[in-house]
Parts: C-alpha cells; sequence; structure tokens
C-alpha cells in the first residue's frame, strides 16, 4: 500500500512522531484490517473512527505494545515498537499514558497509590514529592480528597477520571484513550474533552482516541482515519470537520452524521397501535 | 382478550389476502407461518397481501409470524405485499431485513467434525502444555530478580498474600485436621481393637498423618481456599484491563501479581502442614483417649517413638511441592482468563483441579521416589 500519508502541521512542517506501516490486525485466520498506513503529528489529536467491532481497541492495543499485530510495523521516532528488544519496548513505554475503557484502575490500591505507582516505578522521587504530585494530579480531574479512596467506592465516571489522572502521572507525551466519553454524562464528557485539549495545548502532549462519542470527534480532534469493516481497510482520513464537509464516501458521511444521511430523515421507529 | 385471527381470502388473480385481525400478542394463540403456507402452497398462489384493519394490539408475535411468512415467500418465490400492514409493522419489518444485518463477520456458527474437534483438542493440550511450561519459567526467573533485588512489586502486597495463605488459614485447617485424625484413629482402631492393640493407633494415626495424609489436606484446602482465590482475583484484573494497565506501564504482571502469590503460598504451605500434622495427631488422641481408654501420655509417648524425622520431612517436603502447585495453577488460569465475568468463575473451576491432579500426581511421584530410595 507504500507510504503513510504523513499530515501537515499548521505551519505545513511535518513532524511525525508515529507511523504505522502496512498493520495487519487479525484474530487467528479471521483477518480485521489490513494494509492500513497512517502517520500521526506531534500534537495532533487523533481520533480512530469506525463501527464497533471495526478493530479500533486492538488497533490501538498494538500502538501501546499489549498485542503483537499479525504483519506490519509501528514505529516511534524511527524506532519499529515491535522489533527492538523488551528493555528498548519499556523505554518507548514510558512515554505512554493509556487510560482504559473502564479506567483499569488496580482494585486492591487507594486512588493514590494507584497514580503514585507509574511515579515509584519509573522515577526516584522523594514520598512526599510523590504525595504532592498525586494530590496535584488528582486535583487536576476534579478528585481531590479522594486520594484515599478505593477504585469500587467510586462511580464509574469518577473512576475514568482517576484513571486519567494515572494516565498523566509521568506527564507523557503520547497518550492514548479508549472511548474515553463512554459512560460519561454530558458535562463531564465536556469537562474530559477541555481537559485533553488543555494537554495537548501546555504540554505539546500527542493525543489518540478511540471514540464514537460524535461531539468530541468535532470538539477535539484535529485528524483523524476511519476503519471500514468491509472493505478491512482505512477509508477517509483527515480533519472530522473538514471530513464531514467533504467526504463522498456513504458510510463516513452516515457515521458522521448519525446515520441521517444514509438514511434520509428517517427518526426510527414508532408504533401506531400500542 | 381477543386472540389474533387470521382469515384467508383467494382472489381470482391468484393473490391471496391474509385478513389479520384481534390481538397478537405474546402469550395469545400462535399461529404458525408454515400452516399457513403449507394452506397456501395447495392453493396456486403468486402474491399474498394484507389486511390489518380488524387488529387491535400487536407485538413481537406479529413480526415474528410476518418474518417467517416472509422467509417462506421468499424461498417459493411468492411476491409480499407488505402495504395491508400497520407502518410500525413495516418499519421494525425493515429494520430486521437481511439489507440490514451487519456484513463481514461471518465468523462461527459452523458445526465440526469429530475428528476436526478431536485434532483441535490434541492441538490445544500441546500448546496448553507449551504455555504452562513458559509460564513456570517466567515465574522462576521473576523470583531469581527477586533474589537479587531487581524485581517489581509491592512489598506490602507480599505481605498481605502471606497473612491470607498464612494464619487466616488456620481455622479451617484446624477443623478439617482434627476431623481427619479422627476418622484415621477410628479406622484404625477397628482393626487393631480385635488384637487388643489399640495402643497402636497412635502410630497409624501419627505415621499417616504426619507423611502424607497432613500435607495432602492443606493441599486440598488452600487449592480450594487460595488457589481459586487467586485464580479469581488475578482473572477479574485481565478481564478489568487491570494487567493490561500494568503492562503499559512497563511492568510484568508476572513479578508484580503472580511472583508474591507463589512465593507467599511457597512459604505458608510447610508451616500449614507442620499445624496440620499436629491438630490430626490431637484429633487422633482425642479418639484414643475418649473411646478407646488409652492415657493421653501414652498416646503421645507412642507417638513420639512412632514418628521419625524422616516422615516429617517427607510430609514437609509434599507440602512446599503443592504450594508451588496450587500457585502456579491457580495464577496460571488468572493469567489465562479470557475476557469475560463467566470465563473468570471457569479460570476458579480449573484453578482447583489442575491443582488437585498436579497434588496427586506429585503425591504418587514424590511416595514412588521413596520407596525406590528406601526413604
Amino acid at each position: 500500500m507504500g507510504e503513510p500519508e504523513s499530515n501537515s502541521g499548521k505551519d505545513g512542517k511535518k513532524d511525525v512522531v508515529i507511523e504505522v506501516h502496512d498493520l495487519k490486525i487479525a484474530y487467528g485466520s479471521f483477518v480485521l484490517m489490513e494494509n492500513l498506513n497512517f502517520s500521526i503529528n506531534r500534537g495532533d489529536i487523533f481520533i480512530v473512527m469506525g463501527m464497533s467491532g471495526s478493530g479500533k481497541s486492538t488497533l490501538v492495543k498494538q500502538m501501546i505494545g499489549l498485542k503483537e499485530p499479525a504483519a506490519g510495523r509501528i514505529v516511534y521516532d524511527g524506532i519499529s515498537y515491535w522489533d527492538v528488544d523488551a528493555r528498548e519496548q519499556d523505554k518507548i513505554k514510558q512515554r505512554f499514558g493509556v487510560l482504559f475503557q473502564e479506567g483499569a484502575l488496580w482494585s486492591s490500591m487507594t486512588l493514590a497509590e494507584n497514580v503514585a505507582l507509574p511515579l515509584e516505578h519509573y522515577t526516584s522521587l522523594p514520598p512526599t514529592q510523590i504525595r504532592e504530585l498525586v494530590a496535584y494530579k488528582l486535583a487536576l480531574v476534579g478528585l481531590a480528597g479522594f486520594e484515599e479512596f478505593y477504585p469500587t467506592e467510586l462511580s464509574g465516571g469518577m473512576r475514568k477520571r482517576a484513571g486519567l489522572a494515572r494516565a498523566i502521572a509521568l506527564d507523557p507525551d503520547l497518550l492514548f484513550f479508549d472511548e474515553p466519553s463512554s459512560g460519561l454524562d454530558p458535562i463531564s464528557a465536556r469537562l474530559l474533552d477541555d481537559l485533553i485539549l488543555e494537554l495537548r495545548e501546555s504540554l505539546g502532549t500527542t493525543v489518540v482516541v478511540v471514540t464514537h462519542e460524535l461531539a468530541s470527534i468535532f470538539a477535539i480532534g484535529t485528524n483523524s482515519i476511519f476503519l471500514d469493516t468491509e472493505k478491512k481497510e482505512i477509508t477517509a482520513r483527515g480533519d472530522p470537520n473538514r471530513l464531514l464537509r467533504e467526504t463522498q464516501d456513504p458510510k463516513v458521511l452516515s457515521f458522521l452524521t448519525r446515520g441521517e444521511n444514509e438514511r434520509g430523515e428517517e427518526k426510527g421507529p414508532t408504533r401506531e397501535r400500542r | 382478550m381477543t386472540t389474533g385471527t387470521i382469515e384467508i381470502d383467494k382472489k381470482p388473480d391468484n393473490s391471496l389476502r391474509l385478513i389479520l385481525a384481534g390481538e397478537w400478542k405474546l402469550g395469545n394463540t400462535q399461529h404458525s407461518a408454515e400452516d399457513v403456507f403449507d394452506r397456501l402452497e395447495e392453493q396456486e398462489v403468486n402474491r399474498i397481501t394484507f389486511d390489518s384493519r380488524g387488529l387491535k394490539n400487536w407485538d413481537s408475535m406479529l413480526l415474528v409470524f410476518i418474518s417467517k411468512l416472509a422467509d417462506a415467500c421468499s424461498r417459493n418465490d411468492v411476491a409480499m405485499d407488505q402495504s395491508g400492514l400497520p407502518a410500525g409493522v413495516r418499519r421494525l419489518m425493515d429494520l430486521a431485513s437481511s439489507q440490514n444485518q451487519r456484513t463481514g463477520m461471518t465468523q462461527g456458527g459452523e458445526r465440526q467434525s469429530f475428528l476436526t474437534l478431536l485434532g483441535e483438542k490434541t492441538l490445544d493440550l500441546g500448546e496448553n502444555v507449551k504455555e504452562a511450561l513458559a509460564f513456570i519459567g517466567e515465574v522462576t526467573l521473576a523470583l531469581l530478580r527477586m533474589l537479587l533485588g531487581r524485581a517489581r512489586y509491592r512489598r506490602i502486597d507480599l505481605t498481605l498474600h502471606i497473612q491470607e495463605a498464612g494464619v487466616q488459614a488456620l481455622p479451617i485447617i484446624t477443623l478439617v485436621s482434627l476431623l481427619i485424625g479422627m476418622i484415621l484413629a477410628f479406622i484404625a482402631s477397628i482393626q487393631l481393637k480385635l488384637f487388643g492393640a489399640q495402643i497402636y493407633v497412635a502410630d497409624a494415626v501419627g505415621i499417616g498423618i504426619v507423611r502424607v495424609i497432613g500435607a495432602v489436606m492443606a493441599g486440598v484446602i488452600m487449592a480450594g481456599r487460595t488457589g481459586a482465590a487467586y485464580a479469581a482475583q488475578i482473572g477479574t484484573m485481565q478481564v478489568n484491563e487491570e494487567v493490561d494497565a500494568l503492562e503499559t506501564l512497563g511492568i510484568s504482571p508476572i513479578e508484580f501479581l503472580v511472583m508474591p502469590r507463589v512465593l507467599a503460598l511457597t512459604l505458608m504451605m510447610p508451616l500449614l502442614c507442620v499445624y496440620a500434622d499436629l491438630m490430626g495427631i490431637v484429633g487422633g488422641m482425642m479418639v484414643g483417649v475418649g473411646m478407646l481408654d488409652l492415657g493421653a501420655m501414652e498416646y503421645l509417648s507412642q507417638t513420639q517413638s512412632a514418628i521419625t524425622l524422616t516422615h516429617f520431612s517427607v510430609g514437609v517436603f509434599h507440602s512446599f511441592v503443592f504450594g508451588i502447585l496450587i500457585a502456579v495453577s491457580g495464577c496460571l488460569r488468572g493469567i489465562k482468563c479470557e475476557g469475560s465475568a463467566s470465563a473468570v468463575g471457569y479460570a476458579a473451576t480449573s484453578a482447583v483441579v489442575t491443582a488437585i491432579v498436579a497434588m496427586v500426581v506429585a503425591t504418587l511421584i514424590i511416595t514412588l521416589s521413596c520407596q525406590v530410595l528406601g526413604i
């Protein structure tokens, strides 16, 4: 499929941080996607879109080193993740912050311990400084004072926010989000979007987001790809707002307009005789 | 409540009008589409229309009926005109139509032959053995790294696991070992009483408990209690992506989750075995003193003379091996757990079964080895 289509920054200069070459997503002999080629620029908020079951979450798992791709390469600043030894992979992983779909907080630890673990693992900061950092990160996601709570004592949205505090504990330059807004009320989802934008603006963080939430896609996305289940490849790429205006692909348009452009102005079934 | 009815009206142009009336709701009389179609087949039909003016209420029952009828029509090249159906029915039928079904996901649903299944299971078995060996290797490396002070784990976790696998297991070990000691004493006394040799009950109970039964009973209890708990804990973490979260931080789940558990149980099992031995002897003594007219000191002295350091060491060695087997089985099943709640249950059950089978095999190997070596 050739080289990935690189994006241009606002000043037209490319600063590619992640490149994906000829990637294949498969479960045994069942191929979900193949020949995926794309690149992500530093500071991008890159949205991975697609129908349920198109392999979006698996793609992110391959990018963060949890699942080896069936074929292809994922390159971080020139280093192909799956072609280097475990020590090199660990170095790349230090640059990651990951927010999983349900938060994935370690249930046997308090929120403070959850956020502190990456700091204890990768830094040699004294405990008092770690405590201060933990308190600050929790405050950043609106959970100040919840340090000693266990994940089971929190609501789903709070767990997700705590997961974000853990993801940004080490000020990573690459943040991955798997369905960040799912299960959140609209206000919390909006606050999360604002936080993502703020992290990108202030720290220059590159963000990769798997999401279905159209409001989030249009609010934060600077670049995107659309995974088509039937064609098993990327059928659209670029700024989501531009895609909405310009795409000729009916499936992409249908996705970006909640199906209204594909099915006319139909509002769904209503029963007449109930 | 009026039930749903159907009338068939034959038109001269070989079309049939189905007149639907009444309440077509779940729980009312079921109409079979096949029955209707059988009746239609008797007559030359090329088209079906509907009249639903008499229809009062409907739910999924009507939809299923129409859907089956549509299938039968398409099989027999009969046109079906849905315009006479309520608009809601038409829209729901449209939603469930084949054009709206998801394509590209055609896995599963294929029935496999016995030989294919047998082959796959055999290959799976080989794969499982390979996985288990790789896992044991990884745990060994993690233990070595811990000894070198390079393993990443929380000491508090190790302490907690030691507490859970040690002190907290004492009540159940006490109960079961006391009862096993009493049962052994009863069984031994049946024969020995015939010869007036009740005193040798102390020998039978002492040697039996200390050499193997104490360790086996402690092992069975810990497999059901702690091994299953390990599988469920790690399995749930796997389902909740907590293990993935560790891996993305570059923390090995083997070092962080598995190694403290294996170490805790391996350290605690010999201690639990010694305690189980003691409780078993006490149980035997309760029967001896209470029912066989033996003196407490006499019983203890006889037990002391029967048990040797070899018996004791063999028992403790058993428990040490059992500790490794139970912890490894539990953690392995947990780590390999797939992402669902039922998988966690399966992992816990499987951990217990694997541990008990492994313990029985290990006991046989140790016993045979002792026989051959004359220990």
